[in-house]
């Protein structure tokens, strides 16, 4: 027997080399870096140097530095960091957990979204902060009131990607795996989970930065512990230090959590798109 | 042994209507398909109506007709994805049921999972009831058979086009299938990709025997692989809604054929004055 010669077609999408931008490797890093450094040199012209602003409308740049390297040696950064991170990670992995449940059952099964889908969608609609007197109500804005309201910011991001995601996967494909023998949860792990990878990676850092920000809320609206109460407290007492010191490191958290869900994000788009 | 009726392939066809379940190797196996007054109708438009015929196992019809006729329509009954139809479908003598395991369809668009490498995507097609071993060894052959074994790694982004429906083709046949169903598998192809897919089709029939049904828009292709070539069209002489049985056509000669014989030339152009073409 002969094998078939090779196809004249030419592979329909090209070998991808990397082709870096003209310059250095490290110019586009450095380019984007001017700007904040602008910042930070003006911030310390009109506060240090020219004493435009008083500590307390605006300290030195060296101030929030020493703020932070005080709070760290006390330990109080870390005990606010500490639960300001517990918070949003358990908030985000109950709320995530709800949506991908809930998605996935109403993007699979018609009966359940004709059902269901007119009830989430009002819920939807409310803005999420307008449950908070409700589950001070009933909850109380304890622990568990917190994380809970993380949970609802972080539910409907996901919710939304892996509903449309799934109603959408390529119904030839889906055909083609029942030709073949799929159905049910084999079809589903098969073929319609692995095809809405990518969508709902993008629901889960949407849900994330959601996540931080319903933090910030939770803990603004009463707090003994965490960033936000932080923010309060320095507001409260003058430190505008420590409040900046706050809003720092809010920052550097939320995009250190972001960059190691787009790690796992990068591994999984490799396997599955 | 009395003399059985020989077929003119070298691969004797077999009934085998009750499936077994699997064998090891790429053996002979095939079913035969009888349409009896087929007929299938979308929200009361009648598309195909009052389709009787019988195919023998082992053998290659074609299925031509105009786009849009009920081609495809009429595959996807023998498969068993769509249900809806009147009349009745037999494969092997026993009706055919949701998304029949006795068939294996290759559809027009190969349809492979993109995150699934060629030999994944061709496992798919694996009988559930295969030991991993020879599911593993079953797709090694085909690979073969199809000439991707170097190939087996790739993701279908990697490939191309013709590739790809070589590797929906070795999926199809990865369950051993009594009857194949190809749907316009080279429709989209060019011509050079074609024709060499079109010799591959003839050596997996020499090889497996299986029955197949061919759904293609392309007159030359149909006399070229051809044992029986079905014209679907509505009847001239009828007003009733529907395409049916237009011409059953029974192709002279052995593979591969050669397309200026004399008879050749009449059937190709009987055949486009079924589809209301002048042939010249
Ligand atoms: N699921 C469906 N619902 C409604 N109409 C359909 C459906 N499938 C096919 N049809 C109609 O049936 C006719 C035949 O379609 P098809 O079998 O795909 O034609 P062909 O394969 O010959 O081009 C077309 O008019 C098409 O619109
Ligand atoms: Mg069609």
């Amino acid at each position: 027997m002969s094998a078939p010669a090779q196809d004249t077609a030419a592979p329909t999408q090209p070998p991808t080399t990397g082709k870096k931008p003209a310059g250095l490797p490290g110019g586009k890093l450095l380019l984007g870096l001017i700007v904040p450094a602008a910042v930070l040199l003006a911030w310390w012209l009109v506060t240090d140097v020219f004493g435009v602003f008083t500590a307390t409308q605006l300290p030195a740049p060296q101030a929030v530095l020493e703020a932070g390297l005080g709070l760290m040696s006390s330990g109080d950064l870390w005990g606010h960091m500490g639960i300001s991170v517990q918070r949003v990670l358990l908030g985000f992995l109950a709320g995530s957990a709800a949506g991908l449940l809930l998605g996935s059952l109403l993007g699979l099964s018609g009966l359940a979204d004709r059902l269901l889908n007119p009830t989430v969608g009002a819920f939807r609609a409310v803005p999420s902060l307008a449950w908070v007197p409700l589950i001070l109500l009933w909850v109380g804005l304890g622990e568990d009131g917190k994380v809970l309201l993380i949970a609802i910011g972080a539910f409907f991001p996901v919710f939304t990607s892996i509903h449309s995601a799934l109603r959408h996967v390529d119904p030839h494909l889906v055909e083609a795996g029942r030709a073949f023998g799929f159905h049910g949860i084999r079809l589903l792990t098969t073929v319609q989970l692995p095809a809405v990878v990518p969508p709902v990676f993008s629901g889960l850092r949407l849900a994330l930065a959601q996540a931080w920000l319903f933090l910030v809320a939770s803990e603004l609206l009463g707090a003994s512990e965490g960033l936000g109460f932080l923010l309060t407290e320095s507001q409260n007492n003058g430190r505008t230090d420590r409040l900046l010191l706050a809003i720092v490191m809010l920052a550097l958290l939320g995009k250190l959590t972001d960059a190691l869900l787009g790690m796992l994000e990068r591994k999984a788009l490799k396997t599955w798109a | 042994m009395s003399a059985a009726p020989t077929l003119e392939r070298s691969t004797a066809a077999i009934e085998d209507p009750q499936p077994q379940a699997s064998a090891p190797r790429l053996e002979a196996r095939s079913l035969s398909v009888s349409f009896d007054a087929v007929g299938r109708a979308f929200e009361a438009a009648p598309v195909l109506r009052d389709i009787s015929f019988d195919v023998t196992p082992g053998e290659v019809v074609a299925i031509l007709g105009a786009s849009g006729c009920g081609k495809s329509t009429l595959l996807r009954a023998v498969g068993g994805l769509d249900t809806g139809n009147s009349g009745q479908i037999r494969i092997g003598g026993n009706p055919v049921t949701a998304y029949d395991p006795r068939t294996a369809v290759g559809f027009q668009e190969p349809r492979l999972l993109p995150w699934r490498s060629v030999r994944k995507n061709i496992e798919l097609g694996l009988p559930r009831e295969l030991s991993r071993a020879a599911g593993a060894a079953r797709v090694d052959e085909l690979l073969e058979l199809v000439g991707l074994a170097d190939r087996a790694e790739l993701r279908p982004r990697e490939i191309s086009g013709g590739m790809a429906q070589r590797t929906s083709l070795a999926r199809a046949l990865a369950r051993r299938p009594g009857v194949l169903l190809l749907d316009e598998p080279f429709g989209a192809l060019d011509a050079l990709t074609r024709l060499k897919m079109q010799d591959l089709l003839l050596e997996v029939h020499a090889q497996t025997g299986t029955t197949v049904l061919l759904v293609t828009h392309d007159v030359d292709e149909a006399l070229q692989l051809a044992d029986r070539i079905l014209l679907l069209g509505a009847e001239d002489s009828s007003t009733q809604a529907g395409a049916t049985v237009k011409q059953l056509l029974t192709i002279p000669g052995r593979r591969p054929r050669d397309r200026g014989s004399a008879e050749l030339v009449r059937l190709r152009s009987q055949l486009y004055a079924g589809l209301g073409v002048d042939s010249h």
